[in-house]
């Protein structure tokens, strides 16, 4: 007998940390209007740098990632300011053609640098615990996940709706012309945008490497998943996103439960059928 | 005053008759080079193949598409249905590889054309992985660990026994011959055909909604139709190619069939470098492509690493590749497809006539 509630919130716990795959993307993509197709290969690159800094030094999982996190935005201000702003224009096939170049490239050299084994960033007796709800017990690792991209998103819509920096993102995204007639630099806003996209890849990055195993060839699938939770909520909605998130991790606990061979498959079926009857998503907010 | 167009230049024109003698030299190859040679050139061409239909679609059209993966395996998986199943001869299967193509594209094209730019090569990448994932449930070809095409099959492949007999080798060599000459015949036809599409009205329309769709459409550009008829055509074209590919290894598996690394990755980087949006770019491309890989690829992932590098440094810093730069320089174009506008003064009209 298939306890089908247990199913349903183990997917939405699983949507959460799609919703942290995708909520960088969503970020980039509000304020540049850009899709990184390295992003996916980036978390996996974070989730190498918090395994090197808990191997190394014997960080907390938790400590490592906050180190690495203002190293994660630092290197995301230097792409943005030094290669991705060159691409950005009119035409739509540089930032797509050197970001898919950076994937092939920080992928190769991920398996250069770690081999293709898989590893785990070992959180301890966090990995196993779990908590009693009602009649299910639910794992401590899904919650502090799922609580941690509801975070994330929250923050996220706080600073784009609440900050003075955020109103400068709205502005660039607007009109960046016109924006920078107002003192504002929309190449310096770009790379504060995707610094702080980082930040939460980061904290991706720390999830994905607790939860299971990874190797340096997961990224593109992460990718892909991003996408469709950014897609399925609606293009610039953060809460969109989580719900984008939600809806692909439901389909695909569903689906493995039906048959385990069919858990990917039925996210990206879920993605098409939202695709095909709402196509700007299920909360949009900017205009294509 | 009247006026006329033209395409062409005396160069090209020179160029077509030299094209005609590497046509032949190529056909007769086989008899004077090695196995491992033709099978080098079977690589070179239907890479030169893909890459000029993903050119078509990103080059001339502005849809980048990261699934192309997705038309080369379900072309090769048609291709080895038929065969397997009807018992069909692996040539003839080429062209249901093709239709399998078309047929797969009708319906995801309906998804990804939702989709504008950037979301479009995503959308692209899903469906690929969404044929993957259903090809890989196909237990009758052996599910996710692949199968291959029977002996039987193989071994009586339509022209095999005469191309035996006419250069005396083994039938597998005949049949790496065989597939060269179709790979071949494969690359002219289908620059033949996107040379002769982009110099028609459609192409002309394709290039004015890659460089702004608004305007074109306010002219009376149906973009929709246009890009909906490269997306198939270059469809068809990749399943052929898929198709092909599949016939030369005759061994399948899901992972090999739709990698993208192999059919997206390896034809983005032979575009990029080559220079994107003209057909003499591919060409080049795939030539310095085959260099790096035959002098690196025994380095394995530091190879990619570098493929990625430079093709990130030339989309930087020279996005219109290394045949952009030698044309921009020399003034040289084999292809051209830029329509010169020429006055002609009716008088000396008259008295050349007279």
């Amino acid at each position: 007998m298939i306890n089908w509630m247990e199913i349903v919130v183990q997917g939405v716990l699983l949507g959460g940390l799609y919703a942290l795959f995708a909520a960088g993307l969503s970020l980039i993509f509000g304020v540049m209007r850009l899709v990184n197709l390295a992003h996916g290969d980036l978390i996996v690159f974070g989730a190498y740098a918090i395994l090197m800094l808990v191997t190394l030094l014997g960080l907390h999982p938790f400590a490592a990632a906050a180190v690495a996190a203002p190293l994660m935005f630092a290197l995301g201000w230097m792409l943005q300011r030094f290669v991705l702003n060159r691409t950005l224009g009119e035409d739509i096939l540089p930032p797509l053609l050197v970001t898919f170049g950076l994937s092939i490239a920080l992928q190769n050299a991920l398996l250069e640098g770690f081999s293709a084994d898989s590893r785990r960033i070992n959180a301890g007796a966090l990995e196993t615990a779990s908590l009693a709800l009602g009649p299910m017990s639910v794992g401590v690792m899904p919650l502090l996940t799922f609580a941690s991209a509801v975070a994330a998103i929250f923050l996220l819509n706080q600073l784009f709706y609440r900050t003075e920096l955020g109103r400068a993102f709205r502005a660039v995204s607007d009109d960046a012309a016109t924006a920078s007639l107002m003192g504002v630099k929309p190449e310096r806003i770009f790379a504060a945008a995707a610094g702080i996209s980082m930040i939460v890849v980061t904290l991706a990055a720390l999830y994905l490497g607790m939860r299971a195993n990874f190797d340096p060839t997961i990224g593109p699938a992460r990718l892909v998943y991003a996408f469709e939770a950014v897609i399925i909520g609606g293009l610039g909605s953060f809460w969109g996103t989580l719900l984008g998130g939600v809806i692909i991790g439901v389909a695909q606990t569903v689906g493995a439960a039906v048959n385990p061979e069919w858990q990917i498959l039925a996210g990206h079926i879920a993605f098409l059928i939202v695709l095909a009857l709402r196509p700007r998503g299920l909360l949009p907010r900017v205009e294509q | 005053m009247t006026h006329r167009v033209e395409t062409g230049t005396p160069l090209s024109r020179r160029f077509a008759f030299a094209v005609c003698g590497l046509l032949l030299v190529a056909i007769v190859l086989p008899a004077f080079v090695g196995r491992s040679v033709i099978q080098d050139l079977f690589f070179i061409l239907t890479m030169l193949a893909l890459a000029q239909w993903w050119n078509l679609l990103a080059g001339f059209g502005g849809m980048v598409s990261v699934g192309q993966q997705a038309f080369v395996g379900i072309g090769a998986y048609a291709m080895f249905a038929v065969v397997i199943l009807f018992g069909m001869d692996p040539v003839p299967a080429l062209l249901v590889a093709g239709f399998a193509a078309l047929l797969l594209a009708i319906p995801t094209g309906f998804f990804v054309f939702r989709l504008q730019g950037a979301y479009f090569a995503i959308g692209t990448w899903v469906i690929a992985e969404v044929a993957r994932l259903s090809v890989a449930q196909w237990k009758q070809l052996g599910g996710g660990t692949g199968t291959s095409l029977p002996r039987a099959a193989t071994k009586d492949i339509w022209g095999v026994d005469v191309v035996k007999n006419l250069f005396d080798v083994k039938t597998s060599a005949a049949r790496d011959i065989l597939s060269y000459w179709l790979a071949l015949l494969l690359a002219v036809l289908t620059i033949a055909a996107i040379y002769a599409l982009l110099r028609s009205r459609r192409g002309l329309a394709l290039a004015a909604i890659r460089d702004n769709a608004e305007a074109a459409m306010a002219v009376g550009v149906n973009a929709k139709a246009i890009k909906w008829s490269a997306y198939l055509t270059a469809a068809f074209g990749t399943g052929l190619v898929g198709g092909l590919i599949y016939m030369q290894k005759a061994r399948i598996s899901p992972d090999a069939a739709f990698s993208v690394l192999d059919w997206t990755a390896y034809v983005i980087f032979i575009v990029v470098i080559g220079g994107i949006g003209t057909l003499e770019g591919p060409i080049v491309g795939v030539l310095i492509f085959f260099v790096l890989q035959s002098l690196l690829a025994d380095y394995g992932s530091g190879y990619l690493m570098a493929l990625g590098i430079i093709g990130i440094v030339v989309m930087l810093f020279a996005p219109r590749g290394v045949w952009g730069l030698f044309s921009e320089h020399a003034g040289v174009q084999l292809f051209p497809v830029g329509r010169r506008l020429f006055f002609i003064d009716t008088e000396k009209e008259e008295k050349n006539h007279g």
